[in-house]
């Protein structure tokens, strides 16, 4: 389906894009995390033939199309701010790209009435953009790129201006209806959350490179590097330096660590505490609480040390405590 | 220690103290009745003279009808062209303006705002110094035979160079503040360019083109000064007509039913903008879509547009200031031998009184007058100006009725002001001091619409913050609104300086002729004969120009930012 090679692109002599390369396959979701500034963005527009790469190849079933204008290439764009057309209303705006594409009157009020009611807006149809509330204009910019049935799907950063109740609930139909209609998508966000919900693929993306990708779970157990697991907040990342096969020194005490990396006496390492309590593990953080936050489930407890861990019971404040964690070698 | 009766009381004075400040506001709103005394003795007095004077004499004459079908037929068919001939040139550059970046492109943005603000004396003054019988083109190339003085492209292209920056303003702001995803989400529909601009760009910009089409349409057909200084003698329009009727015919029942006819059709025109201007879309999060012209199109489109613009901007406002430095005449006796140099003469002369010259005193005289005007125009359109602006930031349903009331005179044409008061206070046009009073009736809409956005501005939290911190009333004036209104009253002052020095269709009619000013005293040097008449009329309107040009940096200097201006 849709590949992308090898793709290079500068903005005013700073590398916004640099070697970006993945696939995707029919029927999957691909999201794209990244902090603001990482080009996940960026790249978005130079798939939809917004921006052209300086180099690198987009092609769709093997059709190169890195210089396709965008109006020829079949794919559907949700914005953040919807861009919903202000002068036309509900119907008017879903018909919008069947209407460039000369389909038939019937067959536009038919596959309009199919898209509203595939986002459950029928009924909406003579109503203006402009009355909708948010959520609503959301589902007709999402309409509107079902109706034209792209093939391919891309949403820049969709839910950014919802709240989060709203955002869970359109979050789960999107899925549904992605699942329902097997349109391969590109989901670009910088919420974890999101990311993880609504994707088969996550690619994280940090100043322009791809620097880990894998399913959802891959990702979450197998970080890899201490900058994503720092922009997930996985856990305490913690400096070592190797003073033994598998010890390490840090300033919160040594650490026994099974890696599968070959490290010599010196090094310097990044380690991954997991903030869960693990009860078989030989490592434990340990200190003075110094704040315990209430987190529906369970607490939040930082140490005086700067250290946090989530307990099922409060601590009291200033009580010292050790707990077994997992902790991992990020190399 | 406080009792709870004690804190109940301090309590009880901070809340009156912060609900206290709309009463402020509201006790000052009484004191806009006297831009209303102002406006019923100076406009709706002599407006309801023109009407009486309309019905109760011999108006009616199928003479008067004919003179007011045929001066109404030309004020339409001249408004017309001279509007579309604007669009023709304005919509390219509101493009051009709204969608690239190139080197020099707020000098030239700046350049074509230039016209717009200057006197029609000095416009006029310009196309005669370039393309007039004894302008810079004639002398230099003294065997071409055309005629531009006298002629209707010299009317409609003066209304292109005047009113093209409004379609600039217009349309360039609406284009700009068109969110750009819109035209992405478009084209990753399936739309290209062209169906981009029919079905999306275009249906957005139709209020804003609408708009500023009316505005050029009005601002055409109540032109005056071009229409006289350029048109000639062949041409009159409604404005024309008026003034030719009550100041060389001495008709006055005629003038007042071309008054009316020309009130009712700008108050049509009016309303209709008004409405335009209401229903027009407003686009939220603008964001700067800038491109450099990449491909050989946009840089053709880029240059040949700049081009252009530079040529028909920079032409006629260079020529005047060169032709009122040079000597460029044929002696007497040696036809067709012209003598070239450069000279002061024009602007020394201007400090001579003369015997036979065109003034009794020294035609310097006229720029003391002009300033004296000026500053009493400033004084009074601020004194009345405030309280109908602070009335008009917060209006209450009955001064919302009165708005338009205020904004009257906005619409209705300066020599119509000058007819009435000619019919109302003529004994009293012996004493300079109408002339100030009629500047202020033109210039008042102005003040207030610089006035009122700013004062509207002022978030109401700022004030019952400042009121809740102890401030009393008078220091929530003081500290709060003064600062921030002082920019916007040296804009809104310096306006009123700038339309009084230029004001020219009231002032002609109203003006006593030994009290003239600058823009009177170049019109009457222009229709002199003679080398050095001319001459004084090109280095006062040089003198005219510098000071509107000084003005109109003043005023951009102190408004504020991104308010509106028509």
């Amino acid at each position: 389906m849709l590949e992308v090679r090898n793709i290079f692109k500068t903005y005013e002599g700073r590398l916004l894009l640099n070697d970006i390369s993945f696939t995707v396959a029919e029927g999957e979701t691909i999201c794209l995390l990244g902090a603001s500034g990482s080009g996940k963005s960026t790249l978005l527009r130079i798939i939809a033939g917004l921006e052209v790469p300086d180099s690198g190849l987009i092609s769709f079933n093997g059709l190169d199309l890195t210089t396709t204008p965008p109006h020829l290439r079949d794919f559907g764009l949700v914005f953040q701010d919807y861009a919903l057309f202000p002068h036309l209303n509900v119907n008017d705006n879903v018909a919008f790209g069947l209407k460039m594409r000369r389909v038939g009157q019937d067959e536009i009020v038919q596959r309009v009435a199919t898209s509203l009611e595939l986002v459950s807006l029928t009924g909406f149809g003579t109503r203006k953009v402009t009355d909708l509330s948010g959520g609503e204009q959301q589902r007709v910019a999402l309409a509107r790129a079902l109706a034209i049935r792209p093939r391919l799907l891309m949403f820049d950063e969709p839910l950014g201006a919802l709240d989060r109740t709203l955002r869970e609930d359109l979050l789960n139909e999107l899925r549904m209806i992605l699942h329902r209609t097997k349109i391969p998508a590109i989901y670009v966000t910088h919420d974890q959350e999101e990311a993880f919900t609504i994707a088969d693929q996550v690619l994280i993306l940090h100043e322009g490179r791809i620097i880990r990708e894998g399913t959802p779970a891959d990702v979450w157990m197998q970080p890899e590097s201490a900058i994503v697991a720092g922009f997930l907040g996985l856990g305490n990342l913690l400096d070592g330096e190797v003073i033994a096969q598998n010890e390490f020194q840090t300033e919160n005490g040594v650490f026994t660590v099974k890696c599968a990396h070959t490290h010599s006496r010196g090094d310097k390492v990044h380690l991954l505490a997991r903030p869960l309590p693990a009860g078989d593990e030989a490592n434990f953080v340990s200190g003075a609480v110094a704040d315990v936050i209430f987190q529906q489930d369970r607490f939040k407890v930082t140490l005086e040390n700067g250290l946090y861990i989530y307990l099922r019971e409060a601590p009291e404040v200033g009580q010292k405590i050790s707990v077994p964690v997992k902790v991992e070698c990020l190399a | 220690m406080e009792t709870g009766k004690q804190v109940h009381k301090r309590l009880g004075r901070r809340i009156s103290l912060s609900t206290c400040i709309p009463v402020y506001l509201s006790t000052c709103s009484l004191l806009w009745l006297l831009p209303l005394t102002f406006l019923a003795i100076f406009f709706f007095l002599p407006l309801s003279r023109i009407l009486v004077l309309t019905f109760d004499t011999s108006a009616f004459d199928p003479d008067n009808f004919r003179i007011a079908g045929s001066a109404l037929r030309f004020t339409f068919y001249q408004a017309f062209l001279s509007t579309l001939l604007t669009l023709l040139l304005g919509l390219p550059s509101a493009f051009l303006f709204a969608r690239y970046d190139f080197r020099g492109k707020s000098f030239l943005r700046a350049f074509t705002a230039i016209p717009f603000m200057l006197p029609t004396v000095v416009v006029a003054a310009g196309f005669s110094a370039l393309l007039g019988p004894r302008g810079l083109t004639h002398t230099l190339f003294p065997l071409s035979s055309f005629q531009f003085i006298g002629t209707l492209p010299a009317i409609l292209i003066a209304h292109v160079f005047y009113n093209t920056t409004i379609i600039i303003r217009i349309v360039g702001t609406a284009l700009s503040s068109l969110d750009p995803k819109l035209e992405h989400a478009a084209r990753s529909l399936g739309a290209d360019t062209f169906h981009v601009w029919k079905n999306v760009i275009l249906p957005l910009l139709r209020p804003a083109i609408f708009a500023a089409t009316l505005l050029v349409f009005l601002f055409d057909f109540t032109s005056f000064g071009v229409i006289l200084l350029l048109g000639g003698s062949k041409f009159s329009t409604i404005e024309v007509e008026i003034y030719l009727q009550a100041v060389r015919q001495l008709n006055l029942p005629v003038a007042a039913l071309l008054a009316i006819i020309q009130l009712i059709c700008t108050l049509v025109f009016s309303i209709l903008y008004t409405r335009m201007t209401s229903r027009s879309v407003t686009q939220l999060a603008p964001r700067s879509t800038l491109i450099r012209p990449k491909t050989f199109r946009q840089k053709l489109f880029v240059t040949v547009l700049c081009f252009l613009l530079y040529a028909f901007f920079l032409l006629p406002l260079s020529s005047l200031p060169i032709r009122s430095l040079f000597r460029l005449e044929a002696d007497r006796g040696q036809r067709g031998e012209v003598q070239y140099g450069f000279t002061t003469d024009y602007y020394t002369e201007l400090f001579v009184n003369r015997r036979g010259s065109v003034f009794y005193v020294p035609p310097i005289q006229a720029a003391f007058n002009s300033l004296g005007y000026a500053g009493a125009t400033v004084v009074l359109s601020l004194l009345l100006g405030y309280p109908a602006a602070i009335a008009l930031a917060k209006p209450t349903r009955l001064e919302k009725i009165l708005d338009p009331l205020i904004m009257l005179p906005l619409g209705s044409s300066a020599v119509m002001l000058g007819l009435g008061f000619i019919i109302t206070y003529g004994k009293w046009l012996t004493s300079p001091w109408l002339v100030p009073f009629a500047h202020t009736l033109v210039a008042l809409p102005f003040v207030i619409r610089t006035l009122q956005p700013t004062i509207a501005s002022i978030p109401q939290r700022l004030r019952q913050a400042a009121s809740s911190l102890g401030a009393s009333p008078f220091e929530v004036w003081k500290q709060i609104d003064f600062p921030i209104l002082r920019r916007a009253t040296l804009a809104a002052g310096t306006f009123a300086f700038t339309i009084s020095l230029g004001e020219f269709g009231a002032t002609l009619l109203i003006a006593r002729p030994e009290y003239p000013t600058i823009p009177v005293a170049i019109e009457r040097f222009l229709s002199q004969p003679g080398g050095l008449n001319y001459g004084q009329s090109m280095a006062m309107a040089t003198i005219l120009m510098l000071l509107a040009i000084i003005g109109m940096l003043a005023i951009e200097k102190f408004r504020l930012p991104n308010t509106g201006e028509f």
